[in-house]
């Protein structure tokens, strides 16, 4: 059994910036763990523009944010082993490891999970209709083209406007296939701004919302999909509205689930909400030792916030391999009126914190208020706020124990 | 090309497969035509994966009997062939008094088919056996269990092929005719001869059996539609729960697959359609709801996939569902074996189907038995057993050394679908969203086939349209 110090889970932008704020720190004992051949995680796929614009003050593509953090890895000498998965945590934080070597056992003062988060596919939406060949995930589609050099049709429909699917509309458009339309049940699109306008507007092609695929056809290669406008509140096709589009490709890009199967196993809970661990203020899970960040922890907009989290989560785990972190209480923080999902879960009471949290809907001039019963932890104003946009608020120390509420009014 | 064999079995699935393996104990030179790309595309593959006990199906019945003798070798069967099946035992779960004479009917029917292990069980053992069920009392059948549908049919073939039978995989059947007392077949673009055929083309044989002559069978389609459920769930349903069973329908269940993970269904539809597997929106919410009457786990989030089988049952004129049917009819071809109505059991009753084929033809021909047969088949090669354990589907912990090896398994299937059912890879819970372009790119580089050239299952199922640049790039 190997022991180490602090053990980073996935060389993506998360744990990648988790690592190199360690070694700002002085922890030299740092391992990264990356299941794939070389680091990155999912930035390797996304060629196109728009990272960096927090981190690095300029708008770069996802291979070069990912080659600027690898770069800065190596300068350091901090050890990352790729094709390494970690196929579970056992009690003790001893994690085991497959890969070319068979498996081996390791034993960590301290995990950080940063393995990212995987596509809803066709079977979790349910989408009904025959099953052909055609089908893809925004992402699957993605990797294909933009690591593998393979096309994977030449006439598509998307259904869903998560950012991946807006940036599959372009790149499958300017590789010549036909992008037909992108179809989005809720009433307002799941990506982010820019990208509408530079994906879909600048192209001309169409975004409908409160539309949904209601039927695949096509026996052994996808030949059509029959699309239906639902209702904005319930979400129910209506009669009468089916419309057949022809295509040889369906993309999916109908949400992003983060990807704990292995923190499950070693006993973590998983917030219902996020579908991430449940985590403190320090970012540390109910397992003490293991600590969470980035699409791991919860699904975030941009890369660079998700760097920075894992900043903050290696911070705390620094502290926590010395015996310093103060755990303390334990006050549930809720996701209220206008909330979808607040992370952390709970603080301990021991000093000031950050809220990030998603809007359920989209609304002008509001409030967004952190309260714990009559007193006011910490307010920002926002002009607008939306559901695709992460929003992060700064909190003083909470005490007691009585819960404390995230709401937008 | 022209082929010369004894004996053609139109049908690869698991009980062609399993008559192919009997006669393969002899020396007749035998064919498998197999219409599908593999030999789990249709029902052998799509089904609840249950292994019956015997006590549901009328007594007397080819059912009752093939089934009892096929639960009865199950264990053997696993072990010679290397497949996973657990006799986890099942619980059919009744409320009414109604419900209680059913059942001790059951019960009565199933010792007289020559069914064990069946006892009435009260609400607080039934909670013991499996906590979360829904319902006051039950049966319980001990020697029921559950087995991996796609390696049973899988190793079945690959015995069989490893014992000398000839697998034509993609051969569709499209005509027989007979000429000096030999048939000859046509499949594709070739011809086969043989002294003997055998029907067991499943949704098919009505089709063959016309071929052959032998016309005037009525064969409905029944579709059952399934949900699968996450392997968070596998742990919390230690047996299949079933509710009261009909005469002819089992009810919507839920079931542990031998993986880990849960099954929901089938209702059963009646479908002229036998190629259609697509599932309903609806059917998928009925799914859910019923079997929430017995189980109180199944949540919409848990889905991971959905899929459909079809069963090809045999109707009287009046619609009533009859036995299996396995005939020679000398009034019209006396050198060909045909099967009608092979649905459930045939899963459990195969091996027993394939010896009951396989003697009735020896009673006529006298193939001498070869002198050395091989029963074994290896277990599959799973994780554990790989020295490098690089990873390439993390849901299901399948290596890189397990795809490799099941791209060149002994059938020849290089299909992504075909490397699923051999490896679970692209089973687990994201659907093949990180592995699909790595299994691909491994079929390209074992086969030296280009990205075009690669299929799902059936061969318009192309799964890339091409490379995007030519030129060096990988």
């Amino acid at each position: 059994m190997e022991n180490r110090g602090i053990v980073i889970i996935g060389a993506g932008p998360a744990g990648l910036a988790a690592a190199i704020r360690l070694d700002e720190l002085g922890v030299r004992d740092i391992l990264i763990l990356e299941r794939e051949n070389s680091g990155g995680g999912i930035l390797r796929q996304c060629i196109h523009d728009g990272f960096g614009l927090e981190r690095y003050g300029e708008s770069i593509s996802g291979p070069e944010y990912a080659s600027r953090l690898l770069e800065e890895i190596g300068k350091r000498g901090i050890e990352c082993r790729t094709g390494s998965s970690v196929i579970d945590i056992g009690r003790d934080r001893v994690l085991t490891v497959a890969s070319a070597r068979g498996t081996e056992i390791i034993k960590a003062g301290a995990i950080i999970a940063a393995a990212g988060c995987r596509e809803r596919s066709r079977g979790a939406i349910m989408i009904p209709g025959e099953r052909p060949a055609g089908v893809y995930t925004a992402g699957t589609a993605q990797a294909y083209m933009n690591l593998y050099n393979r096309m994977p049709g030449r006439k598509a429909v998307i259904l869903g406007s998560g950012d991946i699917g807006l940036i599959m509309a372009r790149r499958l458009t300017l590789e010549g296939a036909e992008v037909s339309a992108v179809f989005e049940l809720q009433d307002h699109p799941n990506g982010l701004e820019r990208n509408i306008v530079q994906c879909l507007d600048d192209y001309s092609i169409p975004l409908y919302l409160n539309h949904t695929v209601t039927e695949i056809h096509g026996k052994e290669r996808i030949e059509g999909v029959t699309v239906s406008e639902v209702d904005s509140i319930t979400h129910k096709p209506k009669a009468g509205t089916e419309k057949y589009y022809p295509c040889d490709t369906l993309i999916l890009s109908v949400g992003l689930i983060p990807d704990n199967t292995i923190l499950e196993r070693a006993g973590v809970i998983i917030d219902p909400v996020t579908g991430g661990a449940s985590v403190d203020e320090h970012y540390m899970t109910s397992v003490p030792g293991i600590f969470s960040a980035g699409n791991m922890l919860h699904v975030h907009d941009l890369a660079d916030y998700a760097s920075a989290e894992a900043e903050a989560a290696a911070e705390n785990a620094a502290l926590y391999i010395e015996g310093k972190l103060d755990t303390g209480g334990n006050i549930r923080v809720a996701a209220a009126n206008g909330v979808s999902h607040v992370v952390p879960m709970r603080v301990s009471g021991n000093g000031p914190f950050t809220v990030s949290l998603r809007a359920c809907r989209r609304e002008r001039n509001r409030k967004v208020e952190i309260r714990q019963g009559e007193k006011v932890l910490g307010w920002h104003f926002f002009p607008l706020v939306i559901p695709s946009q992460m929003i992060t608020v700064h909190s003083d120390a909470a005490s007691g124990s009585e819960d404390i509420e995230v709401s937008i009014i | 090309m022209r082929y010369r064999f004894d004996i053609v079995v139109i049908g690869g699935g698991v009980v062609g497969s399993s008559i192919a393996r009997e006669l393969s104990r002899t020396n007749a030179a035998i064919a498998v035509l197999e219409k599908n790309s593999d030999v789990v595309d249709e029902t052998s593959g799509r089904n609840s994966a249950v292994v019956h006990g015997g006590f549901a199906y009328d007594r007397g019945s080819l059912k009752a009997k093939l089934c009892v003798e096929g639960n009865r070798m199950m264990g053997d069967l696993s072990e010679d062939l290397g497949f996973p099946f657990i006799r986890c035992g099942k619980v059919l779960v009744g409320n009414t008094d109604e419900d209680m004479r059913t059942l001790e009917n059951t019960i009565r029917q199933g010792y007289d088919n020559g069914a064990s292990g069946l006892s009435m069980i009260d609400g607080k053992r039934l909670h013991e056996l499996v906590p979360a069920v829904i319902g006051s009392f039950a049966m319980f059948s001990e020697n029921s269990g559950i087995l991996d549908p796609f390696l049973y049919t899988i190793h079945i073939a690959e015995n069989a092929h490893e014992n000398g039978v000839s697998y034509f995989l993609s051969h569709k059947v499209v005509s027989i005719e007979r000429r000096n007392g030999i048939h000859i077949v046509t499949a594709g673009d070739d011809v086969f001869e043989a002294e003997w055929v055998v029907n067991a083309a499943g949704l098919g044989a009505k089709t063959i059996s016309d071929m052959l002559g032998i016309t005037g069978y009525k064969v409905i389609g029944s579709k059952g539609n399934y949900l699968v459920l996450d392997k968070t769930l596998g742990p919390l349903l230690p047996m299949p729960v079933y509710p009261v069973p009909s005469n002819t329908y089992m009810g919507i269940h839920v079931t542990p697959t031998v993986d880990g993970n849960v099954t929901v269904g089938p209702d059963a539809v009646n479908t002229d359609d036998f190629s259609y597997y697509g599932v309903p929106g609806d059917r998928m919410e009925y799914l859910r709801e019923s079997a929430s009457t017995l189980w109180p786990h199944i949540s919409r989030k848990d889905v991971i996939r959905t899929f459909s089988g079809i069963l090809p049952k045999w109707v009287d004129d009046k619609g009533r569902i009859q036995d299996f049917r396995i005939e020679i009819r000398d009034d019209i071809d006396d050198r060909a074996v045909n099967l009608i109505g092979i649905e459930s059991p045939g899963l459990t009753a195969a091996v027993p189907i394939g010896r009951m084929v396989s003697e009735m033809i020896l009673e006529r021909t006298a193939f001498h038995s070869k002198d050395v047969w091989n029963g074994h088949h290896d277990k599959p090669m799973r994780f554990d057993d790989a020295a490098d354990k690089t990873l390439v589907c993390s849901c299901e912990n399948v290596t890189e050394e397990e795809i490799v090896r099941a791209i060149h398994n002994p059938l020849g299937v290089h299909t992504l679908s075909g490397i699923k059912y051999r490896t679970r890879a692209m089973m687990g819970r994201c659907q093949a969203g990180f592995c699909h372009m790595k299994i691909e790119k491994l079929i390209e580089r074992e086969c030296g086939l280009r990205a075009e050239d690669i299929r799902y299952m059936g061969p318009d199922s192309w799964i890339l349209s091409g490379k995007m640049r030519n030129g060096n790039g990988k």
